[in-house]
């Protein structure tokens, strides 16, 4: 039996394999060029951000490795697999926009749970427990959604995509919507519980900090069509504060590679 | 609590301007009735049953009325592609826009005098804002909520009951509401239209009062009408809206 305090089993990392992704939109007026041969690979526990200014199909990116949307080109794998459609072994954290206000705390982490028919219920309850703890939020399971603040509703984002024990996880801008003090406790936390419930995690930010304060690797993409185009790795380690110096030093580096993209594709258009 | 007084005290003032208007004299109390007859006329109703009777007709015409409630599904459908909502869609926003007492004639000649003409009133009345809430609701899901139910593995009837019923609860609820007022305003219409032999409504009452030149009658019928509207509103509808303010956070003071 589990309870709350033992750790529930956690499912190994999977490692992830993007291969040569090209997506087109199209609509009656506009064909948009979004990913333009995107290749890269995440180790099975890698913490991965991907970067880029907006537009530069960071999102869609995200929603073919999530199975969301289907590539024109390419494929990813997850484990050798061939990501087909969305799975529950790759979740995604999304903006806090996305948990539903007709449950409470405890239900939207319980939502993903029930649809694993493998559980019983009791198991069910008790991973929830778990990782509303592991957030921080215990406290506020009858809690309503609109009744808490910006960063808990992450936390609350959090515990529900890690519940279900997907072995990829997308994130989404997970501090660009909060106020600094927040984001830096929060950036703490999440560092501190991939460390507890080590996931392979792609991250997509326009946020330079945001990413070099969590990633093993950022990969910068530049804009239309969004293509991958310098790899940093970051060595220090962790936990990391989002306002250190040295972090700050690296993300200036990146900043103005991103600049020159953007000064590329503006020549172009010229 | 003190706002009950506000309202008792509010309402018990209009009476007392009533009371004065009929003292005055300057108004016939064959069409003016005082507060006092109509209140003897609805106790005497009570007491010999007429209003019961005549109340719990009308009440079971519309529960069974709207509980057929076929508007809920068939806006679920309507949201479904761009097919049920050109065909299925368009055809609700055109009845809807028909008065629903439009179809007493209609439903007399189909169905005779019978409960089953009123019924169809009641449900004609109800069905389309139903439905053309359900399915604006189910269209203006935020498209996020369906990418989060579709990674977490929700699918089918599933996604249906757990996801998209419940996102779209706020327009069903309204809905629901203006379709009942619909069906309550057409069913009064009917009742007083037609004479049906199965069973004698709100409607029929307030229709002999006339007959009778019963002005008593009249404001008595007419006041339990309010009265029951406002016990539907707050018995049915007032614990949905508490729900959906509490949890959707909306309109708190």
């Amino acid at each position: 039996m589990i309870t709350s305090d033992s750790e529930p089993r956690a499912s190994p990392p999977a490692e992830l394999v993007v291969e040569g992704i090209d997506k087109w939109f199209r609509t009656d007026r506009t064909t948009t060029h979004a990913l333009e041969d995107v290749d890269f690979r995440v180790a099975g526990g890698e913490f991965v951000c991907l970067v880029g200014p907006s537009g530069c199909g960071k999102s869609t990116l995200l929603d073919i490795i999530a199975g969301l949307t289907n590539p024109d080109k390419g494929r990813v794998l997850a484990d050798g697999q061939l990501v087909q459609g969305p799975g529950r072994h790759r979740l995604v954290m999304f903006q806090e926009s996305a948990l539903f206000p007709w449950l409470n705390v405890f239900s939207n982490v319980m939502f993903g749970l029930h649809r694993k028919p493998e559980l019983t219920n009791r198991e069910r309850r008790a991973i929830a427990d778990y990782h509303l703890e592991l957030v921080g939020l215990e406290k506020y399971k009858k809690a309503y959604v609109h009744e808490l603040s910006g960063g808990m509703k992450q936390r609350v984002a959090l515990a529900r995509s890690l519940a279900p024990d997907p072995r990829v996880l997308l994130m989404d801008e997970p501090l660009s919507a909060l106020d600094a003090i927040t984001r830096e406790q929060l950036c703490l936390d999440i560092q501190e519980i991939w460390q507890r419930r080590r996931k392979t995690i792609v991250l997509v930010t326009h946020d330079v900090r945001e990413a070099v304060c969590f990633a093993d690797r950022v990969f910068l993409l530049s804009p239309s069509p969004g293509r991958l185009r310098e790899e940093f790795r970051i060595p220090f380690a962790r936990p990391r504060e989002i306002n250190s110096p040295e972090l700050a030093h690296i993300a200036q580096r990146i900043t103005a590679a991103l600049k020159g993209y953007l000064g590329e594709t503006h020549e172009a258009a010229e | 609590m003190k706002r009950m007084l506000v309202v008792a005290a509010f309402f018990l003032s209009l009476i007392a301007l009533w009371h004065l208007a009929t003292l005055s004299g300057r108004w016939s109390p064959i069409l003016l009735p005082s507060p006092a007859m109509v209140g003897e006329y609805l106790w005497g109703a009570l007491r010999d049953g007429s209003l019961i009777e005549a109340v719990e007709v009308t009440v079971r015409r519309l529960l069974i009325g709207y509980a057929i409630g076929v508007g809920l599904p068939l806006g679920l459908l309507t949201s479904t592609s761009d097919f049920f909502e050109d065909t299925v869609g368009s055809l609700a926003l055109g009845l809807q826009t028909l008065p629903s007492v439009c179809w007493v004639p209609l439903a007399l000649l189909w169905f005779g005098q019978t409960e089953t003409a009123m019924l169809f009133v009641v449900v004609m009345g109800t069905v389309w804002s139903v439905l053309l809430a359900t399915a604006t609701g189910a269209r203006t899901i935020p498209p996020i909520y369906a990418r989060a139910t579709r990674t977490m593995g929700s699918e089918g009837f599933d996604k249906w009951t757990r996801v998209i019923l419940p996102a779209s609860l706020p327009f069903v609820v309204s809905g629901m509401k203006q379709g009942w007022a619909f069906a309550w305003r057409s069913l009064m219409a009917a009742e007083i239209f037609v004479t049906i032999l199965t069973g004698f409504g709100l409607g029929q009452l307030l229709q002999y009062g006339r007959e009778l030149s019963a002005m008593d009658q009249v404001i008595g019928v007419m006041v339990v009408i309010v009265v029951i509207g406002l016990i539907a509103d707050k018995a049915l509808f007032s614990p949905w809206e508490r729900f959906l303010h509490r949890r959707w956070g909306t309109g708190l003071k």
